[in-house]
């Protein structure tokens, strides 16, 4: 396989061979897309489950340190093993990679939100409290703002390294940019490795700025120029 | 679902997986090999130049940005790189515990980031008027960071350590692709014959590695903090500083 590259005109240890990509946007394309699906999901997924249990483990001081337990032990469990032990139950299907993804988001998500909801400041939902707010209302109009900026550098945070995650699960067949990766490395051929490893990093740093800008749209009084005084 | 697990039973207990060369104790060894000598090496080049730079409160930004650029490069993407850089070769001399040269550039790497800005960040971050009351009572600025800048940074130094331990046990799995050996192999070869047994029973047992180092590393954090910090509870707060954010020593 690597002498068929070689003989081919010796574009295998070439970091970018252009042709080859002009030729295979198709492909990249679709890798891309997986990429950022599965990113996608397993963000969504973390925050489904992560925002109950911090707005709980806010709430209901005792159970912070469980939470922390059980998401941190996800956390440390290597994703290729996750993936391995889910295989029996779910194959090698698209929930076997996102099951994973998703759990690895929680703790990051969990801890940021938490330490967002703690930092509001008393007098805030005292003065909510005080204006006739119901525990719900108070909680979605005061308490979640405020909190926006801790979550979303949750959000940022666990989104990247998802990025980073997802590569590993063209490993069990689903896609993303990290088939790119073992394409360049099963052929010694380096031109998929360069799309596959500048995409990802591409998208990372994407990611990360779309968040910050949805920060700052979603939370006009942080924003010093044209702030009113009350 | 039970006969499945029964076979996964008399897989971890065959006698062919406790003896030779793919037996359980002899991956179990290359897996921690390749760790602890990675782990060291990353080690012996950061901790000194991060304790340095947070000493002359210096090169912070560099040390955070090395973070979220570590986080964003794959690991996959670093174990790839580092085989096109050296081949697929086994090292020599020191490092001839480790199987595979770019498994170890690429632990290398993985390690560095975590270990350098934590580091930084422990040092830099011990409070302004504690060294000032330590130079007050005339101590060098060596002394100052000997006796009292590194004892207050050694929870978070040490959470540093344990993230990066923890995130190279679990990238150490991949290397069997790159023939680093490791209790990676059985997952690898597995998915290779599809043999689902073999992919459980591999990834049941890197996943109690990695419990256990992380709990080891834990367990040795906490007695490495000064007891003063200790009851402060700084050591605990310090640790889940938030510039180092995700870090796998979250449990402190």
């Amino acid at each position: 396989m690597v002498r068929a590259v070689l003989a081919a005109g010796n574009i295998g240890p070439k970091w970018l061979y252009w042709p080859w990509v002009t030729s295979h946007l198709g492909e990249i394309r679709s890798r891309l897309t997986e990429h950022v699906e599965l990113t996608f999901l397993a963000v969504g997924f973390g925050l489904l489950i992560a925002v109950p249990l911090s707005l709980m483990s806010s709430r209901f001081r005792r159970l912070y340190g469980p939470v922390l337990a059980v998401t941190g032990a996800l956390y440390t469990v290597p994703s290729l093993a996750l993936f391995a032990l889910l295989l029996p139950i779910t194959g090698l299907s698209r929930t076997t990679a996102v099951i994973p993804l998703t759990a690895y988001t929680l703790l990051i998500l969990v801890r940021n939100i938490v330490t967002g909801l703690d930092a509001v400041p008393a007098d805030v939902k005292e003065a909510a409290a005080g204006m006739g707010y119901s525990r719900a209302r108070q909680l979605l109009r005061v308490e979640l703002p405020l909190a926006m900026p801790a979550v979303v550098t949750g959000v940022r945070i666990a989104a990247v390294t998802t990025i980073g995650l997802v590569t590993v699960t063209a490993l069990i067949g689903q896609g993303g940019l990290g088939q790119l990766l073992l394409d360049g490395f099963n052929r010694a051929f380096r031109t998929p490795l360069t799309v596959g490893i500048v995409l990802s990093l591409a998208l990372a740093v994407l990611t990360d700025l779309v968040l910050v800008g949805i920060l700052h749209v979603t939370t006009p009084w942080r924003r010093p120029v044209g702030r009113r005084s009350a | 679902m039970f006969s499945f697990l029964n076979n996964v039973g008399a897989f971890l207990t065959d006698s062919a997986h406790w003896h030779g060369q793919e037996s359980i104790p002899n991956l179990f060894l290359q897996h921690l090999q390749l760790t602890a000598v990675s782990v060291l090496a990353a080690a012996l080049l950061t901790l000194p130049l991060g304790v340095a730079l947070g000493h002359l409160h210096r090169g912070g930004v560099v040390a955070v940005n090395i973070v979220n650029i570590g986080r964003a490069l794959p690991a996959l993407a670093l174990l790839i790189l580092a085989v096109q850089w050296t081949g697929i070769t086994p090292p020599s001399g020191l490092l001839s515990p480790v199987r595979s040269l770019p498994a170890f550039i690429a632990m290398v790497a993985l390690a560095a980031p975590p270990m350098l800005a934590n580091a930084y960040v422990g040092v830099v971050t011990v409070d302004d008027e504690v060294v000032e009351a330590a130079r007050g009572m005339g101590m060098s600025g060596f002394q100052v960071l000997r006796r009292v800048e590194l004892p207050i940074a050694v929870p978070l130094i040490m959470a540093g350590i344990r993230t990066a331990a923890v995130a190279v046990v679990a990238t150490a799995t991949l290397a069997a692709y790159v023939d680093a050996g490791g209790l990676g192999r059985y997952i690898v070869d597995g998915f290779a014959v599809q043999d689902d047994v073999k992919v459980f029973a591999g990834g049941l047992l890197v996943a109690l590695l990695a419990v256990a180092v992380e709990l080891t590393l834990a367990g040795t954090q906490r007695a490495a903090t000064s007891p003063g910090l200790r009851l402060a509870g700084r050591g605990g707060s310090r640790a889940d500083a938030p510039v180092v954010a995700p870090a796998h020593g979250s449990l402190a």
